[in-house]
C-alpha cells in the first residue's frame, strides 16, 4: 500500500495548507441538505433498497443530522465512497460527515486531521466454524485451517492471537468475501475469520445457516463510528451529540412511536430537556429546539435503527452484544445530557 | 443414389473416357462424413472430441437447470427463492436499478428520449443509405448538447422546464453507456488528431504529442481515474467540485484517445509513400490530402483496431465503481449487498454479462459488415 500512504500523506499536508474552513453548518443549510458519505454497499450499514433509496444502520446515522439541522430526514445526497477514497472525499470537502463503518484508529484520528465523533458500532474480529466440528471456543482451534482476507489486519490479529494461545494454524488465502464464502462452503477451511458482523452477514446467505456457529471470542478491536473534519467543532459537536441523542433516547425509552407523547406528557426532566421542552440545547448547537425529537420522531432511536437494518429480524440477525446499552450489559454509552 | 442397371454393372467394361462417375466411397459424404473429416480424423482429435463431448455435457445440463428449470423467477427477497436454482426474482426487482441506476423513476422519460435521440443520432453515421441522412446529421452533431440537457436538466424548481438529475443519480447501464459513448465518441478525433500530430514533421507539435500518448498510455486506467477522483479535489480550493462523473469522463476519453492514436497510426504507416506523393503532386494541401486520400485508406485498413479499442473501452468502464460511480458492473456488485438480496452474486453477474456481451457482439458484427462493405479488392 505505497500508493495508500503516499496519498494520505498528500492528504495530511493538502489539509494543513488549506484548513478546514469553520462554519460547515451555515455551508449546509444554505445548500439544504447534508451531504453524507456512505460505503458503496455493505449488507445492514448502507446499501440501496429495491427502491433504489439509501438505507441501513450507517445512512440512518446521515438521516439522523439531516432530521436535527432542518427536521426533514429525507435532506440527505448520499456519495458512495470505496475504502480507498473515503478519506479524501471528507478531506477535500466534497462530503459533510462520513458514516461509512470506518474503524476509530490512532492514525486516522490525528495523522489525517478528522474527528471521531463517537462509535455507533463496536464490532471486532471473530471466528465462524460448521456446528459439527464440535468446537466451541476458539482455543480450541489448534491446528484448524482459516479462511483468511489477504491483506488485511484479520491476517495479523490471527497470527497474533494464534500465537499468543501456543497454537497453529494453516491459512488459506482468499481475496473477497464471496470467494471466502464458496471456500468455506466447500470444507476447504474449518474456519472463517473476518469481522463479526460480516461473519454474520456471511452465515445469513448459506443454504443453512443453523449449521454454523460464531464462536464467543472476539480478537481484535473495531469501534467503526462516524467522522468530520478537524477544524469545525460545532459542525463535530451537531455531530456528536445527533449520535448521543440516538443512544440517550433509548436509554429514556423514547421511541419514533412515543416521542411526540413524551414531550408533552413526560414528568422526567432529562426526557423533557432532550425533546426540547426544557432549556435551550438545540439553539447551543445552532440548531432547533426539537432537533432531537426529530431524530427519534423520523429515524427513531439507537435501539430502532439497529433493529430495523441489523437485528435479529433482518436477515442479517445480529445480536446486540457489545451494542446493548451500558444498562443492559453492553459498553453503549452516552454522555449525560445536561 | 444410382441404380444397377447393366451400362454399370461390375465387370461392364467401357470404352476410356466413357466410365460414368461413380458415387463418392461411403463414409465420405452426408453426416457420419462430415464426423470423419472433422472431429474424428486421427486418433489425437478422436479424443479431444469425445472430451470435449464429455465437457460440454457436465457443464451445460447444470447450468441450463440452475437458470431455468430449478430457478425461481417471483419473489419479494431472497427467502422467497425455494428452490436450488437461480433466484431471478432480483433481477426482476432490480430491473430498472440495472438499467437506470438510482434515476428518478419519474423521469425516466427522459432516459428514454436521450436513447431514442442516440440512435437517431447513430443511425446516419453507421450506415449510409438510410433516408434523410443530412438531416439526422444536424441531429448527430447536436447530440452532446441535447443528450447532456436531456440527462443532467436544465435546473432546479419549479419553473425549471427539466428538473436537474444529479450525476450520482445515474448509474446501471445509463452510466456504462454516458462513459462509454463519451469516451468512443472524444477518443476518435482526439486519436485522429494525435497520430497526425505523432507523424508531423514539426517538432513541438511531435513532441506534445509523443508525450501525451506515452504518458497516459503508461499508467493504467485505473490510476488515472484514481487520481482524477482522489488527487484532483485536493488540489482545487475546499468547496470547488467540479462533478465526479465529468472528471471521469475526462479521464477515460483522454486514456482511449492515446490508444486510439496508436492505432491510427498503424493504418498511417501502412499507406506507401506513392501515395502521398501523388496527392502532393495534385497540389493538394495537408489537410486536403489527409482528408481526401489518406485518412479514409487508414482507417479502412484499422478498423479491426478501432473496434477493438471500443470495444475494450465500452468494458473498461466498469473500472469507475472504485471511484464510487455505479455503472452496470457496480450495480451488480451493490445489489447483492441490500440485507434481502446478500449474497446472490450469480444472478447478478450472469444478468449483466449477458448485456455486456450483447453490446460487445454488436460491435463486432458491425465491424466485420463494414470491413466487407469497404473491401475494394485488396484484401488478403
Amino acid at each position: 500500500m505505497k500508493l495508500g500512504k503516499f496519498l494520505f500523506a498528500a492528504a495530511a499536508v493538502t489539509a494543513l495548507s488549506t484548513g478546514a474552513s469553520a462554519g460547515t453548518l451555515d455551508d449546509v443549510k444554505a445548500k439544504g441538505f447534508v451531504q453524507c458519505g456512505v460505503t458503496t454497499g455493505l449488507a445492514g450499514f448502507g446499501a440501496p433498497n429495491d427502491q433504489g433509496q439509501w438505507a441501513g444502520f450507517d445512512v440512518d446515522f446521515c438521516r439522523a443530522m439531516a432530521a436535527a439541522i432542518f427536521g426533514d430526514a429525507a435532506k440527505v445526497k448520499y456519495t458512495p465512497t470505496t475504502s480507498k477514497e473515503r478519506f479524501t472525499a471528507l478531506q477535500s470537502g466534497e462530503i459533510d460527515v462520513l458514516a461509512r463503518n470506518t474503524t476509530w484508529t490512532f492514525s486516522r484520528d490525528v495523522n489525517l486531521g478528522f474527528e471521531f465523533i463517537g462509535v455507533n458500532y463496536y464490532d471486532g474480529q471473530g471466528f465462524m466454524v460448521r456446528k459439527s466440528l464440535g468446537v466451541t471456543s476458539a482455543k480450541e482451534l489448534d491446528g484448524a485451517s482459516v479462511c483468511i482476507q489477504t491483506g488485511t489486519t484479520t491476517e495479523l490479529n490471527l497470527a497474533d492471537y494464534f500465537r499468543s494461545n501456543g497454537m497453529s494454524y494453516e491459512s488459506v488465502v482468499i481475496e473477497t468475501s464471496a470467494e471466502g464464502r464458496g471456500v468455506y462452503e466447500e470444507e476447504r477451511c474449518d474456519v472463517y475469520t473476518t469481522d463479526a458482523s460480516g461473519l454474520a452477514a456471511q452465515r445469513s446467505t448459506m443454504s443453512d445457516p443453523s449449521e454454523h456457529i460464531l464462536l464467543p471470542e472476539i480478537i481484535s478491536k473495531e469501534p467503526l463510528g462516524p467522522l468530520v473534519r478537524h477544524g469545525d467543532n460545532q459542525w463535530g459537536d451537531i455531530a456528536r451529540w445527533t449520535l448521543g441523542a440516538m443512544i440517550v433516547a433509548e436509554e429514556l425509552g423514547v421511541t419514533s412511536a412515543n416521542a411526540d407523547e413524551m414531550a408533552s406528557t413526560s414528568k422526567n426532566p432529562e426526557i423533557l430537556r432532550l425533546l426540547g421542552g426544557e432549556g435551550d440545547m438545540g439553539a447551543q448547537l445552532g440548531l432547533p429546539a426539537d432537533w432531537a425529537k426529530n431524530i427519534v420522531k423520523q429515524v427513531g432511536n439507537y435501539g430502532e435503527s439497529f433493529e430495523r437494518n441489523l437485528g435479529t429480524t433482518t436477515p442479517l440477525a445480529l445480536e446486540r452484544g457489545l451494542n446493548a446499552l451500558w444498562t443492559d450489559g453492553g459498553i453503549l454509552y452516552a454522555p449525560p445530557m445536561r | 443414389m444410382t441404380d444397377v442397371t447393366p451400362s454399370n454393372a461390375p465387370g461392364q467394361h467401357y470404352p476410356p473416357g466413357q466410365h460414368p462417375d461413380l458415387p463418392p466411397p461411403p463414409g465420405t459424404v452426408g453426416f457420419v462424413g462430415w464426423l470423419k473429416t472433422n472431429l474424428f480424423s486421427s486418433i489425437p482429435n478422436s479424443i479431444l472430441t469425445i472430451l470435449a463431448l464429455y465437457l460440454l455435457y457436465s457443464a451445460i445440463p447444470p447450468i441450463f437447470f440452475w437458470a431455468f428449470i430449478d430457478a425461481d423467477f417471483e419473489g419479494a427477497s431472497r427467502t422467497d427463492c425455494a428452490s436450488a436454482g437461480a433466484c431471478w426474482a432480483l433481477i426482476d426487482v432490480r430491473f430498472n436499478q440495472f438499467l437506470y441506476g438510482f434515476y428518478p423513476p419519474d423521469e425516466l422519460w427522459r432516459v428514454y428520449a436521450t436513447a431514442l435521440v442516440l440512435i437517431l443520432a447513430v443511425l446516419p453515421v453507421l450506415f449510409d443509405n438510410i433516408p434523410f441522412r443530412k438531416l439526422l446529421f444536424i441531429n448527430t452533431a447536436l447530440l452532446p448538447i441535447t443528450g447532456f440537457f436531456l440527462l443532467s436538466g436544465t435546473g432546479s424548481g419549479q419553473d425549471a422546464l427539466l428538473q436537474t438529475v444529479e450525476t450520482p443519480q445515474w448509474g446501471g447501464l445509463l452510466l456504462t453507456m454516458v462513459i462509454g459513448v463519451t469516451g468512443i465518441v472524444a477518443s476518435l478525433p482526439i486519436g485522429v488528431a494525435l497520430a497526425l500530430g505523432r507523424r508531423s514533421n514539426m517538432p513541438i507539435v511531435r513532441a506534445m504529442c509523443v508525450t501525451f500518448i506515452e504518458f497516459v498510455r503508461g499508467v493504467p486506467l485505473i490510476t488515472i481515474l484514481f487520481m482524477s477522483s482522489v488527487m484532483v479535489p485536493l488540489f482545487l480550493p475546499e468547496g470547488v467540485n467540479f462533478d465526479k462523473l465529468l472528471r471521469c469522463l475526462i479521464g477515460v476519453s483522454l486514456f482511449s484517445a492515446a490508444y486510439m492514436a496508436e492505432v491510427i497510426r498503424g493504418g498511417l504507416q501502412a499507406i506507401p509513400k506513392g501515395q502521398y506523393e501523388a496527392a502532393a503532386a495534385m497540389g493538394l494541401g495537408f489537410w486536403k490530402m489527409m482528408y481526401f486520400i489518406i485518412l479514409p485508406q487508414a482507417l479502412r485498413i484499422v478498423i479491426p483496431g478501432i473496434v477493438n479499442t471500443f470495444i475494450g473501452l465500452f468494458k473498461d468502464t466498469s473500472l469507475v465503481l472504485i471511484i464510487g460511480l455505479f455503472d452496470l458492473l457496480g450495480i451488480a456488485k451493490t445489489v447483492v449487498t441490500d440485507a434481502n438480496w446478500i449474497g446472490l452474486i450469480h444472478e447478478s453477474y450472469a444478468f449483466v454479462a449477458v448485456i455486456y456481451w450483447v453490446f460487445c457482439f454488436g460491435m463486432s458484427r458491425y465491424s466485420i459488415w463494414l470491413e466487407a462493405k469497404l473491401h475494394t479488392g485488396h484484401k488478403r
